[in-house]
């Protein structure tokens, strides 16, 4: 029983948009490999993450019954036959993030698929990881990721990364109405059937986007990854409303006319955090004092870590993500209820754009699992990912200000983002224009043979990889009037992203309404877990 | 004249091969044709081991010179007759696995192949046109009436003036140098490394990877395929 002055609260403790009034909590926020607990405006209007759905109990049955019931064609079972040829692409670690509590998903259903195919006499069977232009994963991460017993009997011979600059290793397929090649991995070309191994992690992924960019090259992807066609993207977690969506999907549609192509999509919940750091999923307002010294405890742990011991200890952390669907079948009827899943969990409906966004930038990206989220990757994280996660509007108006928490290090990973060093320094201080960086460079760092060589053979991201990167941030940027870091440890990184900086989120704030008036509208995405809106529009 | 074209440069021992010159010489010094010969090239390049490694830690170029002094009183016609048994035997066999891709990815990216070694031209010339290199810059034996005099034509191709042989093939046949590669494993090739655009170190010696880790320039390894 609610005595009658909580009654106000626990309506609003019900709803996902909050409003921040004198009494109310701190809120905790991502900055990096730390937190940040930071105290609102009166006013400021807090987004908060629906609570996880209930995963599925049993996921190897729920993969089972998928396959036998696909969407829009038969059964896996029924198109095996002895002797044919299989290739399964399979997603690489760049999702979930961070990485998901063993087994992961994928293994689930390789053991599912594996098991399905010995029984059907098909023996000429590879497993590709559909790496695109993202790094090699290491053996150890290959491992954890599909599991022990396949990973010994399969790797390195018949599971491996695809190679998209292997020159003989790829085929294509054809070109679309819009001049887009579909160019594909052979081996995924040659065979008789494609098995799809999918996880999605938000809206933007999966679909016709699996096959085209996954199992591709650099050319294959510069189709759609380019500036005018991200500034057309309304959003990426909104594939009806993304130009980059109707590229994959007019290349995706000529490979599914060239080869059959089974889809096994899955998706998660967003219970990100679990364990003893649990307390990172509440709301402030339910946090007891446990969960404030816990809080306070690993605040003041990650503060004295060095740099590399801290992030070997965040990225150590596995999430604890359910299964909450698993549809297999044709390639667009599979996606659409894959999305539905995906839209349930992270959108929450908010009625209203704010002058002012703030949210905390995290120590992960797709882009850096086990190493150094980078200067480019905080600007693909703010301008990019988080600015996209709605559906509709944007949750800031257009000219509005973005203020991110980071510290914005100018520290990068040698091993894994050689070329992001060079974008970085050498081609941002000439210009932060995408179209003058495509039209002068990009080509540059994609035949760069050092790159090449690093993509190839080490675990390195591909040499163009950095353009896409900066082109992600594309319609952030068009849309956005400015954007300030609070807590960045140096100056040159933000100038070099075009970003203005404050000592404190106060001051960002003061220098937000110096521009939008102090009755400025001032909104947070509560990260983490991951939180899309749905406005008007 | 408007530079537009483009190359790059490999080291080769330690870079594209495991091997090094000593390697070479001792193939040669093995191969005298008379047991005596062989034996007394052999002791005498065994005995000079400490003297050859000191002199490599000092400074390549005084290694170079005191090195290629073992040549002295060779026959030319010996000395390339058997540079096909060395290709074959020392030299073929050591290639690392990842060397091949690496040429083939910079010819891919429309490099002119170029091999810059310390080593005597007729040693690695076969290694070169094995490799499809299209160009050799290596140091040349100076012989008279066809016996190796144990000096090398001058300039000596190491350090510093591999850098300036590098700009002026360069110059010779209108390529930037800016757009340029060059591949190298040790410290004793910052100057060939430091004058293009895009330097690379390749299984590097440790000051190597020290000055790379400074640089922030690309760390490679050619000796996993």
């Amino acid at each position: 029983m609610h005595p009658p002055s909580k009654l106000r609260r626990f309506y609003e403790d019900s709803d996902q948009v909050v409003v921040t009034e004198r009494d109310s909590p701190p809120r905790l926020m991502f900055f990096g490999e730390n937190f940040l607990l930071e105290d609102l405006p009166v006013g400021t209007k807090v987004v908060f993450p629906n609570p996880p759905i209930a995963g599925i109990p049993n996921v190897k049955a729920a993969i089972r019954w998928a396959i036998n019931h696909p969407e829009g064609c038969d059964p896996l079972h029924a198109q095996l036959r002895p002797g044919m040829k299989v290739t399964i692409a399979v997603d690489d670690i760049s999702l979930p993030l961070p990485a998901m509590r063993t087994p992961d998903v994928r293994q689930q259903v390789l053991e599912v698929v594996l098991e399905l195919l010995a029984d059907a006499g098909v023996d000429d069977v590879h497993i590709v990881i559909a790496i695109a232009l993202h790094r090699r994963m290491t053996s150890a991460e290959v491992r954890r990721m599909v599991g022990s017993r396949i990973f010994d009997a399969w790797w390195p011979d018949r599971l491996y990364h695809h190679d998209a600059e292997d020159p003989d290793g790829l085929v294509t397929l054809g070109t679309t109405e819009h001049g887009e090649k579909a160019i594909l991995n052979r081996r995924a070309a040659e065979s008789d059937l494609v098995v799809y191994v999918n996880l999605n992690l938000v809206p933007m992924d999966g679909g016709h986007k699996s096959m085209a960019t996954g199992l591709t090259n650099y050319e294959g992807v510069k189709a759609h990854h380019q500036p005018r066609t991200i500034r057309q993207s309304w959003s990426y977690m909104d594939p009806p409303h993304s130009a980059l969506h109707h590229s994959t999907d007019r290349v995706g549609r000529l490979i599914d006319e060239h080869l059959n192509v089974f889809h096994i999509e899955t998706t998660v919940n967003n219970r990100m955090f679990h364990g003893p750091l649990g307390f990172l999923m509440k709301r402030e307002e339910e946090f007891t004092e446990s969960d404030r010294l816990k809080l306070e405890a690993l605040r003041a742990s990650l503060r004295v870590l060095p740099g590399a011991a801290r992030r070997q200890l965040l990225h150590s952390i596995p999430a604890a993500y359910e299964v909450i669907a698993v549809h297999a079948g044709r390639t667009e009827p599979t996606h659409r209820r894959i999305l539905e899943a995906s839209y349930r969990q992270y959108l929450v409906d908010v009625g209203f754009q704010a002058d002012v966004l703030i949210y905390g930038m995290p120590y992960i990206s797709p882009y850096n699992v086990n190493s150094i989220l980078n200067p480019l990757l905080v600007q693909v994280m703010a301008c990019g990912y988080f600015f996209n996660f709605y559906r509709g509007q944007p949750l800031v108006k257009k000219g509005g200000t973005l203020i991110v928490a980071h510290p914005c290090s100018d520290d990068f990973d040698p091993v894994q983002h050689p070329s992001y060093l060079e974008f970085f320094h050498r081609l941002l201080p000439e210009t932060r224009d995408a179209l003058v960086l495509e039209e002068k460079y990009e080509r540059e760092f994609a035949e760069n043979p050092t790159y090449v060589h690093l993509y190839r053979t080490g675990n390195a991201y591909h040499g163009a990889h950095p353009f896409f990167m900066w082109y992600w941030g594309e319609n952030g940027r068009q849309h956005l009037g400015r954007v300030i870091a609070v807590g960045a440890d140096n100056e040159h990184v933000p100038r070099l992203l075009g970003w203005e900086t404050a000592g404190t989120l106060a001051e960002a704030i003061d220098m937000a309404r110096s521009v939008h008036g102090r009755g400025a509208e001032i909104a947070m995405l509560h990260f983490p877990p991951i939180v899309m809106t749905q406005g008007p529009g | 004249m408007t530079e537009n074209g483009k190359a790059a440069f490999f080291d080769v021992d330690g870079t594209l091969v495991r091997t090094n010159i000593v390697h070479s010489f001792a193939f040669y010094a093995m191969n005298q044709g008379t047991i005596f010969g062989t034996a007394w090239q052999t002791a005498r390049t065994v005995a000079s081991i400490p003297f050859l490694w000191a002199a490599d830690q000092a400074n390549r170029k005084a290694f170079n010179e005191f090195f290629y002094g073992f040549y002295r009183g060779q026959s030319e016609d010996r000395l390339l007759t058997l540079a096909d048994e060395l290709f074959e035997t020392v030299l073929r066999p050591a290639v690392f696995p990842g060397a091949v891709r690496l040429l083939e990815e910079a010819r891919r990216a429309g490099c002119r192949v170029v091999l810059c070694t310390g080593a005597l031209d007729f040693t690695v010339r076969r290694l070169a046109d094995h490799l499809g290199a299209d160009d050799l810059i290596a140091n040349r034996m100076h012989f008279v009436d066809g016996v190796a005099t144990g000096r090398v034509v001058p300039p000596i191709i190491e350090g510093a003036h591999k850098a300036l042989a590098i700009r002026e093939y360069c110059v010779r046949n209108g390529l930037a140098l800016e757009q340029s590669f060059a591949y190298s494993d040790s410290f004793s090739d910052y100057p060939m490394l430091a004058v293009v655009g895009h330097p690379a170190a390749v299984n590097p010696d440790l000051r190597l990877k020290g000055v790379a880790r400074a640089y922030q320039w690309p760390v490679l390894s050619t000796q996993e395929a």
